[in-house]
């Protein structure tokens, strides 16, 4: 796909390393590759080397060892080339709370280049795209989070980018704020072909918005693939059956054994893996009235990215924060509860 | 650092971007404009009340005290503006609106420069301020009306120099409030000067030694000789040399604080 300049690269990750004074390896020797026009997730507890990593492909850290391209320059000889291509909303949400949204604008334009006729024309235009027309003539120090999130993100867009860096944008965004966010983001990759690296602690995040995940720990990555890949490696959607009446439990699981092998479930259920998918499930509410079974409670389960973070590391990805990750980088705020269970994209 | 295909117009767009926005920034925040015109007035119209016994001195070079000792006011104005200067650099590392102004291609020389634009304007509200409040207060510039303009444009120009101490402590701290705990040394840098009292009058052997060696008492002279001298080519000539000086080395020293702070590629 061709991105909103015509850049027609995405990432390019090769062995990429960064170590920190006392022998830290925040980022130790990592590969991926970004197509154009893809959502990239990068999934990992506090302190993994999400927010190194996205500093070394933004030019502002330079990698220890390894080699990385975006847009088709290379990060560490051609910083200058690679910033015209990219934009990037960092963690930090760098704002200045004394000047207004349009100033912001203003500011970022200009020192993007572009002249003063499209300066105001590229602001008002990303302004209102990012629903902040109204609040534009205030100063940020009143914004709400999601505001600051949502000027944060227009300003990465003044100069048109082919490649978006998000480094948890949504980290501390009420629900609301949160889906809203997704939403531009989804329509940047589908509308304008703009490459997305978003980085996230949210397993819910990079199930809805990422083509592909990458999961880091340690500074190391530990799986990538398509969300629905990684579920299926660790196995497929599971259901959980919990009979009205206890007694029935035995014949339920003898019900359910048929149709694969055993899953987790609670003490008074039966649980089974689907060898073929969430179709069975009728399947399996007709044997189990046959049997004369009647249910208290079905329960289909699809696998989340936190099993495939718990299969591939032994921990889960909440409270999974190591300390690894330099001080130079703030750390987020801890993350909200997160559903799983059986959200689908 | 590899600079970015930018030339000399751009530059200066960039600075006047930068510049503007430090500006408004600094006009937004009435707490650092006030202290910076209160203060000096304040402790100006102390030492002219407590001190004024000091024109009895034999050979003081001023009949009033108070104009020996506006100038003083200008010298802290400078201070002040330098305090201004390195907070609001320290505050845009911390918060991370460096590494957005990072990202884009803007110069290093053009956050520097267009950075002190709030610091000098503070600098310059506040040295129109002492002469105004000065100059109703009954002092008399012997350089006359040109040598009160020269004055304006002096302790603009020395607020500038040392605006590069603030900007160097800000860049290699990150911390604006490192950047403020480190500057009472600098006070008392410049109470070790001949602030209070012409060199060639002060008593003790170390401290006029000390007032000798140190940049500031120049600077404070030069400033000084406007008003109770007329027009001294020699002190005016030391003090900018010494102002000069003082801009290169705190400049170069803040330049090398924010290529290590901005390690971009």
């Amino acid at each position: 796909m061709t991105s909103m300049n015509g850049n027609h690269h995405g990432i390019v990750v090769d062995g990429l390393v960064r170590t920190f004074k006392g022998d830290i390896r925040a980022v130790a020797g990592i590969d991926l590759q970004v197509a154009p026009g893809e959502i990239y997730g990068f999934l990992g507890p506090n302190g993994a080397g999400k927010s190194t990593t996205v500093h070394m492909l933004t030019t502002l850290l330079p990698p220890t060892a390894g080699r990385a391209t975006v847009a088709g320059f290379d990060v560490s000889s051609q910083g200058a080339d690679v910033r015209r291509h990219i934009g990037a909303a960092l963690q930090e949400a760098a704002l200045d709370l004394f000047l207004t949204g349009r100033e912001h604008m203003a500011l970022q334009g200009g020192l993007s280049g572009l002249s003063k006729a499209d300066r105001t024309r590229r602001g008002n235009e990303l302004l209102e795209r990012v629903g902040l027309t109204e609040a534009a003539d205030r100063k940020v120090g009143g914004y709400s989070g999601g505001m600051k999130r949502r000027l944060d993100l227009a300003m990465a867009l003044v100069h048109s980018p082919s490649i978006l860096f998000l480094d948890e944008p949504t980290t501390g965004l009420d629900p609301q704020s949160r889906s809203a966010l997704w939403d531009e983001v989804e329509r940047l990759a589908r509308d304008d072909g703009v490459t997305v690296f978003l980085t996230t602690q949210y397993l819910e995040e990079a199930d809805v918005l990422a083509d592909r995940v990458g999961i880091i720990d340690r500074g190391h990555i530990v799986a990538e693939g398509t969300p629905d890949e990684l579920k299926r490696d660790i196995g497929g959607d599971s259901v959980e059956a919990i009979p009205a009446d206890p007694h029935d439990l035995e014949r339920a699981a003898a019900v359910l054994s048929r149709f694969g092998e055993p899953a987790a479930h609670s003490p008074k259920g039966a649980g089974v893996r689907l060898s073929q998918g969430a179709e069975q499930l009728a399947a399996i509410v007709r044997a189990l009235d046959d049997e004369g079974v009647t249910l208290a409670h079905l329960q289909l389960h699809s696998p989340s990215l936190d099993d495939v973070f718990l299969a591939k590391t032994g921990r889960s990805l909440e409270g999974a924060g190591g300390e690894d990750e330099p001080a130079e980088e703030p750390v987020p705020a801890p993350p909200p509860t997160v559903a799983q269970g059986s959200e689908r994209r | 650092m590899r600079g970015d295909p930018v030339g000399l117009n751009e530059t200066l767009e960039q600075v006047g971007l930068v510049a503007r926005r430090s500006v408004r920034r600094t006009l937004s925040q009435p707490a650092l404009i006030i202290p910076t015109i209160v203060f000096p007035l304040l402790l100006l119209a102390i030492n002219a009340s407590g001190l004024g016994s000091a024109t009895k001195i034999p050979g003081f070079p001023a009949s009033s005290y108070l104009d020996f000792s506006i100038t003083v006011c200008f010298m802290q104005g400078a201070l002040f503006s330098a305090i201004t200067a390195g907070t609001e650099l320290a505050t845009d590392i911390q918060s991370g609106f460096l590494n957005r102004l990072q990202l884009t291609p803007l110069r290093r020389v053009a956050i520097l420069v267009g950075q002190l634009a709030g610091a000098t304007t503070v600098a310059l509200l506040g040295a129109v301020v002492y002469l105004v409040v000065g100059l109703i207060a009954g002092v008399k510039i012997e350089s006359g009306v040109g040598g009160a303009f020269l004055l304006l444009a002096y302790a603009v120009f020395v607020a500038i120099a040392f605006s590069g101490i603030g900007a160097t402590m800000g860049a290699r701290t990150g911390s604006p409030e490192a950047v403020q705990g480190v500057f009472p040394l600098v006070f008392a840098v410049f109470f070790l000067s001949s602030m209070s009292m012409p060199r060639d009058l002060i008593a003790i052997d170390w401290f006029r030694t000390v007032a000798t060696w140190n940049p500031t008492s120049y600077v404070i002279e030069g400033l000084r000789s406007l008003v109770i001298t007329g027009w001294d080519g020699t002190a005016l000539w030391r003090g900018a040399a010494v102002g000069a000086a003082v801009l290169v080395l705190t400049f170069w020293a803040a330049s090398r604080a924010l290529a290590t702070r901005m390690a971009r590629t």
